[in-house]
């Protein structure tokens, strides 16, 4: 007597049995009939054609029969609307039955129901139902306004269940409260802006007390927002993580891991020194450390979120090393993420243990695992230097076993062992050049002429062996040609006599036979540069190499903060940004860590606040040309190196070689230049890291062009305000700068004049950004493009975008910034007019204005008066017009003139003003309202500065 | 949320489908047929995988995958701990969770996942209330059913649902009252070649069934609490009596649950009951190979260690093997090379061994890789951490039930590398 007989069928035809029996009288038979239906549908057969018949069952008293109805509704109501009208009635009178098991589970599955003609109907059901006195109802229908929002949107708004659902965040009891957030918060991610779980300190309070009484569902639900909200000071945030720490303990690892996402995100508000901080720290380690015992789906994901844990605060789990030890056992993904957790943990002290464990994995079967082994012993190398050696010696043992990929794998991370340790351990390359012929793939070949190439001097036949490669050049990937190219080369400078014809042959190969643009413009570059100056051509080829940095594949930091705020999600299994992701997240918005206030880690004055990013952003990132260089000979080799530019774009590169060339392909464009400014323009916005002195003559006359386009462009002009002094000599050691922002023909400006003051010539300028609260980035380099010789000024404008990382800055329009020449680098800070950040198109639709000026609450509304201003409303508008500050409407009361201004910013944030202009008064009104108050104190700035200019 | 659940049986078909929501195409499952086509083992199927609109997130359990999909950004772990909540209940209500036992009981199946979901939110996963709604299956009960007419789904909403105990229901009776408690420790270890230990930790468990009638109130003591400093306890723990007082004070659920599980880390020094000799040689140019294991008693504070059973994957090169137990029974599988021996009962005066020599294929070289022994053992009324309960207490209610606690060390993980 099992289920299985639900399936049989008869040979009459399926369908047509059913039907007879759904009509029968017998109420038996009726659900019977009924169950096979619903076994039919599980396995996705098509039984639309009962719909009738199904729905006649419905009026019932059996509670089994009518939730059996109900589950073949939901499955079939879209593809049957007309019919789905049919069950309204049943559904309307059940959610005023006496038991709320029926009124519940009617207002549950009518939400379901995806007709368009029943959610009208579902309305009046679902207000009562939010209201009901039984919680067991409420937190079902505060589900219900999920779905029906998911159906329709606008309804949801325009019969208020928003602010039903807001209310019942303050329920009596905690299930409603949990469902309440998590409808709530399925609601907020398709309206990022909406501002619908307004945390404050009251709701914040009210669901940590929900916290502890709630199923472990909904701690998840209130845990992934309390995430959401950014205390006011550590003093708060201690008190919530306090309040926060039981649930570590709790059985369900979800609702773990979404606790330790609040405690590693408030946890920055702590002050360092604080006992509480510590006590936190070991608090954390046992339950990242449980959640490694459970099933390997569980650690796979745990361990996904611990790789991001320890990045940020490897003194968590730094005594856990054993815990990350690999059984044999364990599923690949489980064992290649153990991998990568071990290597970060990895250090002075525990090294010895995790080279044993390495070694013992580099035996065994699964190959991705064996090659990701080696590829950790060399890591480790490269992390810790007194394991160097052993790593190396380790290595080779590797290597004499001649399994073909565990060599391949050896020789490449040996490479980079070489890079980091210069001039140690070269004895090995002979056992690594009896290996040469059994390298199949083209890292590994890269590899092995990379070595050859750089150790040319040393290595008897080094003619030979690369000789040997160049016969099947054309056979070869592009990162092996590359490579075979520059080690060529190297070899050429550093035997000239023997290798002539060796580089003459490479050279001609590259240029002439090969359709690689990359390939084609490195050759000629070589080629120039050792026909025109061969000792320039050494110093470039043989110069001295950027060091690769100790840590590897390390998150890039701001996408790491990110990331730790969303732990726990699908974003920080893969590791990337939450707007990566799935339909789902149509504009989540960017978290970020708050930095701790009193903790001396960002401070308030703008001098010591220049020394903190001077630390965040060591001189480094700024690309200089060396650096440049060198990338440029290492590029291909995709060294794990984190310091060091990004590599320039292949347009910059293709330019400067034509340059270098001058001759054919030099005229070619030249022509073009002269005769289409669309190209030129194109061109002046440079995309990036372009070597100075490589671009300088093609994009000095571009400059010139696109300078000029620029001033015609805008006769009226944005408002900007007068150069100031931002470094003065004194200070940055005989340069000063002085400037200002403008906005002209919609693109961001920072125009510079610099002077030189001291008495030797500067070069190689460069200028960095810190983060800042909107993101501004240069948009290319610092153009400038002669030396600068004592006593000389020059004009420089650098175009910005907003597409930089984001922090934000006290004041908020504090632009911290580092400039470099070749005597030093020189921090200043700076504040820009707002108004500069005013898009184009902030003009707001009259109705829009009118709906969004009541939408934002009065809280953020704030006055501020300008005085002695002496315009006409009218010269008023217009002037601030130029400025993209947009007047919409304007009204007449009283002899007062009221204009309704909106305009946005370059981040999507709409402000709305209303100035007050009375006739014969100098001083005028402004009223400002906007979703983010924080940006008002700077917008009135620039109402001021624009109206008084 | 959680959209779509599919089940998927280990010859790749789709035995039963729900939706939470819209319907999705099961079309969509392909990507994941993909992804276990591609790795070498069922277990190695990776257990989130994006697909262009969709995520898929699977577990294994039963050899049955269960593949939620999901639309928008849902934590994963949720979704995991969810999927394991359905097994769970499933092995509950059938006793095992087969696909034979899913297919006779789908109309059972179906209506619980629709108690557990509500459009992907969580709605009723404790044991206790879905049984309140709906009754699980018994012979007994089915053939009433038939006979009367009456249903098998509960008419009256769960009482446990909504108060602040929702894992236990009131009006609970039993005439004998009794509550049972057992300490149930894994070990996990890595056993290196030379036979010190690289790696040992411990995976307890402390599991109940207590069937003590009304709205009893236990609290239980430890002799060595501090040997529990992580800890993850069933809801019904009150935290704040642990924090203080280390005990764990409890109104218990009604039936079997797990109260709390607990970790002693590798920092600790964990006891290692059992010991292994070996000596697997492979010689260069000789077809032939040498197997030799000793097994031996440790640290067992006097205890028999009982059901071991040990296995090791044998190099591949290794064609068959002729070994001669001391004890016990062997087997070798010449396909997946796989080596096992039950050896039951260490005798201490008589140590178990298996000694013999494995054949290799003629003039093969000598495999590269060492393979690794796994063992399985228990031993009876011991903690292996030395965890001990003190007192069990019971208040609220005024009959003396009949209590008992349980102990016993198994081996989780145990590894011996050779």
């Amino acid at each position: 007597m099992t289920d299985s007989k639900y399936f049989t069928t008869t040979k009459k035809g399926e369908i047509f049995e059913l039907k007879a029996e759904l009509n029968s009288d017998k109420k038996e038979k009726k659900k019977e009939a009924v169950k096979k239906v619903i076994a039919s549908m599980t396995v996705g057969k098509d039984v639309s054609a009962l719909f009738p018949d199904v729905v006649n069952c419905m009026q019932t008293d059996n509670l089994e029969l009518k939730k059996l109805v109900y589950l073949y509704l939901m499955n079939y109501a879209k593809s049957q609307p007309d019919m789905a009208i049919m069950a309204v009635n049943t559904f309307v009178k059940d959610c005023e039955d006496p038991n709320p098991l029926i009124r519940a589970l009617a207002v549950r599955t009518m939400g379901c129901i995806r007709v368009d003609k029943i959610t009208e109907y579902l309305c009046e059901p679902l207000r009562k139902c939010l209201k009901d006195e039984d919680p067991y109802v409420r937190k079902t229908a505060a589900v219900c306004v999920a779905k029906l929002h998911d159906i329709n949107a606008q309804l949801v708004e325009d019969q208020g269940f928003l602010d039903t659902l807001k209310d019942l965040i303050s329920d009596s009891n905690p299930m409603v409260v949990a469902n309440a957030v998590a409808a709530l918060s399925e609601i907020a991610e398709s309206h990022p802006n909406s501002n619908l779980l307004d945390l404050n300190p009251q709701t914040i309070n009210k669901l940590l007390t929900a916290l502890n009484e709630c199923t472990e569902w909904g701690q998840i639900f209130i845990l992934d927002c309390l995430a959401n909200y950014t205390p006011r000071d550590d003093r708060e945030s201690q008190s919530i993580c306090e309040r926060v720490t039981p649930r570590l303990s709790h059985a369900n690892s979800a609702v773990v891991l979404s606790a330790v996402k609040v405690l590693m995100k408030f946890m920055e508000m702590l002050p360092k020194d604080l006992d509480y901080y510590g006590t936190l720290l070991k608090k954390l380690a046992p339950p990242l450390v449980t959640l490694l015992s459970a099933e390997p789906e569980l650690q796979y994901v745990a361990l996904r979120n611990i790789n991001l844990i320890v990045q940020r605060r490897p003194e968590i789990l730094k005594h856990e090393m054993k815990v990350f030890f690999v059984k044999y056992n364990d599923p690949i993904y489980v064992k290649l993420e153990k991998l990568d957790i071990m290597i970060r943990l990895a250090s002075q002290a525990n090294i010895a243990q995790v080279l044993a464990e390495l070694k013992e994995y580099a035996t065994e079967v699964d190959v991705d695992f064996v090659r990701k082994a080696v590829r950790a012993i060399g890591r480790c190398a490269i992390k810790v230097e007194q394991s160097a050696e052993r790593c190396v010696s380790t290595l080779l043992d590797l290597i004499q076993t001649k399994v073909n990929y565990v060599v391949q794998e050896a020789i490449v991370v040996i490479k980079d062992i070489f890079r980091k340790y210069p001039n140690k351990y070269e004895s090995v390359i002979g056992t690594l050049c009896e290996n040469l012929d059994s390298l199949d793939e083209p890292e590994a070949r890269a590899a092995m002429i990379w070595i050859v190439g750089e150790y040319a001097e040393r290595i008897d036949n080094a003619d030979e062996l690369l000789e040997s490669f160049l016969e099947g050049f054309h056979d070869e990937s592009t990162q092996v040609q590359l490579q075979l190219l520059t080690a060529i080369v190297k070899l050429f400078l550093k035997k000239p006599t023997e290798t002539q014809e060796l580089v003459q042959q490479v050279l001609s190969l590259a240029t002439q036979d090969s359709d690689n643009p990359d390939l084609r413009d490195r050759g000629y570059i070589y080629w120039r540069l050792l026909s025109t100056d061969p000792v320039a051509a050494k110093e470039v080829v043989l110069a001295e190499k950027p060091l690769i940095s100790e840590e590897t594949d390390l998150i890039e930091p701001t996408l790491l903060e990110e990331l730790i705020c969303h732990i726990g999600t699908l974003a920080s299994v893969y590791h990337k940004p939450p707007s990566a992701f799935v339909e789902g997240s149509r504009g989540v918005q960017h978290k970020r860590l708050a930095g701790s206030a009193g903790s001396g880690e960002s401070v308030e004055s703008p001098d010591a606040g220049s020394a903190a990013g001077a630390s965040e952003a060591p001189p480094a990132v700024i690309p200089s040309q060396g650096d440049l260089l060198g990338d440029l000979l290492n590029l291909d080799l995709t060294p794990p190196t984190t310091a060091g530019p990004p590599p320039p774009p292949s347009s910059g590169m293709q330019m400067g070689a034509m340059d270098l060339l001058g001759g054919g392909l030099d005229s070619l464009l030249g022509g073009d230049l002269g005769g289409s400014p669309a190209m030129g323009a194109g061109f002046a916005a440079p995309p990036a890291a372009m070597p100075a002195s490589f671009s300088a003559p093609v994009s000095s006359g571009l400059d010139d062009l696109f300078d000029l386009g620029g001033g015609v462009g805008m006769p009226m002009g944005a408002y900007s305000p007068p150069k100031t002094v931002w470094l003065p000599a004194m200070k940055a050691k005989g340069l000063e700068i002085s400037g200002t922002f403008a906005r002209r023909a919609g693109v961001i400006q920072m125009e510079m004049t610099l002077t030189n003051k001291a008495m030797s010539v500067m070069t190689d300028f460069a200028i960095q950004f810190n983060r800042n609260s909107f993101g501004l980035a240069p948009a290319g380099p610092l153009q400038v493009l002669s030396p600068l010789s004592p006593n000389q000024s020059i004009e420089v404008t650098l175009p910005l975008n907003t597409v930089g990382p984001v922090m934000k800055m006290d004041p908020l329009n504090n632009l911290q910034v580092a400039v470099k020449n070749n005597i030093d680098v020189f921090y200043f800070s700076c504040q820009y007019p707002i108004s500069m950040l005013f898009v184009e198109d902030g003009k707001m639709e009259r109705q829009v204005f009118l709906a969004t000026w009541k939408d934002i609450p009065n809280d953020n509304e704030s006055q501020f008066q300008i005085k002695d201003c002496h315009l006409s409303s009218d010269a008023s508008s217009s002037k601030l017009q130029g400025s993209n500050i947009f007047t919409i409407a304007k009204r007449t009361v009283e002899g007062q003139d009221m204009l309704y201004q909106s305009m946005k910013l370059t981040n999507g944030i709409w402000l709305l003003a209303e100035l007050r202009v009375q006739t014969g008064n100098p001083n005028y009104t402004v009223c400002l309202k906007c979703r983010a108050p924080e940006v008002s104190q700077c917008v009135f700035q620039s109402y001021e500065a624009v109206l008084k200019n | 949320m959680i959209h779509s659940l599919f089940l998927v049986n280990a010859s790749g078909d789709i035995f039963l489908e729900k939706h939470w929501k819209s319907v999705v195409s099961r079309s969509v499952c392909d990507y994941f047929f993909e992804a276990q086509e591609r790795a070498t083992e069922p277990e190695n199927v990776p257990p989130v995988i994006s697909t262009p609109h969709h995520y898929l997130i699977s577990v294994l359990r039963h050899r049955i995958y269960f593949v939620a999909v999901i639309q928008s950004e849902v934590p994963p772990l949720f979704v995991i701990e969810f999927l394991h909540r359905v097994v769970d209940t499933f092995q509950d209500y059938f006793g095992v969770c087969t696909e034979a036992a899913i297919k006779d009981n789908v109309v059972v199946v179906y209506e619980l996942l629709e108690e557990m979901l509500d459009n992907g939110f969580p709605l009723a996963t404790e044991s206790n209330i879905l049984k309140e709604l709906i009754k699980p299956p018994t012979i007994l009960r089915t053939m009433v059913n038939t006979i009367t007419g009456s249903t098998n789904v509960g008419e009256q909403l769960p009482t446990g649902q909504l108060s602040v105990v929702p894992w236990r229901r009131t009006g609970v009776k039993y005439t004998n009252n009794e509550a049972y408690f057992d300490v149930v420790e894994e070990i996990d270890a890595i056993i290196d070649k030379s036979g010190s230990t690289i790696t040992a930790e411990i995976q307890g468990v402390i599991d109940a069934c207590v069937k003590l009638t009304g709205m009893p109130d236990l609290t239980l003591s430890f002799m060595n609490p501090r040997l529990l400093d992580d800890v993850s306890f069933h809801p019904c723990v009150r935290f704040k009596r642990w924090e203080a007082e280390r005990i764990l004070s409890f109104i218990p659920p009604d039936g079997n649950f797990r109260l709390l599980s607990y970790h002693v880390s590798s920092q600790n020094l964990v006891a290692i009951p059992v010991y292994v000799k070996h000596n697997i040689t492979f010689r260069e140019g000789s077809s032939q190979g040498r197997f030799d294991l000793t097994l031996g008693p440790k640290q067992t504070m006097g205890k028999a260690v009982e059901s071991v059973l040990v296995s090791s994957q044998l190099p591949r090169g290794v064609l068959n093997a002729s070994l001669n137990p001391s004890q016990g029974t062997y087997t070798f599988d010449p396909v997946t090379k796989l080596l096992t021996w039950d050896v039951g009962k260490i005798n201490p005066q008589k140590l178990p061994s298996l000694k013999g020599t494995m054949s290799l294929q003629a003039g093969a070289s000598k495999p590269d890789e060492n393979p690794t022994i796994n063992i399985q053992f228990k031993i009876q009324q011991m903690a292996i951490s030395g965890l001990k309960v003190n007192r069990l207490d019971m208040y609220g209610e005024k009959y003396k039930p009949f209590k008992g606690i349980k102990y016993m060390t198994k081996a989780g993980k145990f590894q011996v590398r050779t």
